[in-house]
C-alpha cells in the first residue's frame, strides 16, 4: 500500500482525532467539537510544519 | 505519632465489572465500551484501532517482538502491544515483519505504535465510565 505523506498524515489525523474526542469528553458534542478542533490541530500543524521546512530550505 | 485514620471509601470503587472492561477493551479494541452498552463509541473505537493497524500492516511497517535491546525497540513493544488480539494476530501471521526500503513502512509503524497506545487510552476510558468516573 502506497499512501502519500499528506494522505497519511490526514489518515492519523482523522483516527487520532476520533479517539481523542471520545476518550477526552463526556457528552456527544464536547466529544464532536474536540475530535474537530484535534483533527484541525493535527492538520495544522502539518501545513504549518511543511511551510517552515520549505522556508528553511529555500 | 502518625494518627491511625479509619480507611474512608474511595468515590470510585473498583468492581469486578471494571477490571474486565478494562482488560477486555484492551484485548478487543472498542470491546469495553460495547459491554457498557456505549455502542457508537465502541464502534468508532473499533474502526479507528483496526483501521490504523491494519494500514499500518498494509504500508509494511514493523511490529515488535519482545525485545530486551535498544530502549527505542523496547518502547515500540510496549506500544504495539497494547492493540491487544490484532498484535497477537499479526505475530501469529507473521506479519509487520517490517521494510525498510519502502519510506513509507516507516509511517506504518508509527501507525501500529500509535493503535496500540490509542487501544490503551480507550480502554482506561472504559473503565472510567465503569467505575462511574465518567459518564
Amino acid at each position: 500500500m502506497q499512501l502519500s505523506h499528506f494522505s497519511a498524515a490526514l489518515v492519523f489525523s482523522l483516527f487520532a482525532s476520533i479517539v481523542f474526542g471520545i476518550t477526552q469528553k463526556n457528552d456527544a458534542r464536547s466529544m464532536l467539537r474536540y475530535g474537530a478542533y484535534c483533527f484541525a490541530l493535527f492538520v495544522g500543524g502539518v501545513v504549518v510544519g511543511g511551510w517552515f521546512l520549505w522556508v528553511l530550505k529555500h | 505519632m502518625a494518627e491511625n485514620k479509619p480507611a474512608t471509601p474511595s468515590a470510585y470503587p473498583i468492581t469486578t465489572q471494571s477490571i474486565i472492561v478494562l482488560i477486555l477493551g484492551w484485548l478487543v479494541p472498542g470491546a469495553g465500551h460495547l459491554m457498557l452498552k456505549k455502542w457508537w463509541r465502541g464502534l468508532l473505537l473499533l474502526i479507528s484501532v483496526l483501521a490504523m493497524f491494519a494500514l499500518g500492516i498494509g504500508m509494511q511497517g514493523k511490529v515488535y517482538s519482545p525485545n530486551t535491546g535498544d530502549i527505542l525497540d523496547m518502547l515500540g513493544f510496549v506500544g504495539d502491544v497494547g492493540s491487544g488480539i490484532l498484535y497477537f494476530a499479526a505475530q501469529i501471521m507473521d506479519l509487520g515483519r517490517g521494510a525498510i526500503h519502502i519510506a513509507v513502512a516507516d509511517y506504518g509503524t508509527k501507525f501500529i505504535i500509535v493503535a496500540g497506545l490509542l487501544n490503551i487510552m480507550a480502554a482506561i476510558d472504559a473503565h472510567h465510565i465503569a467505575i462511574g468516573k465518567k459518564a
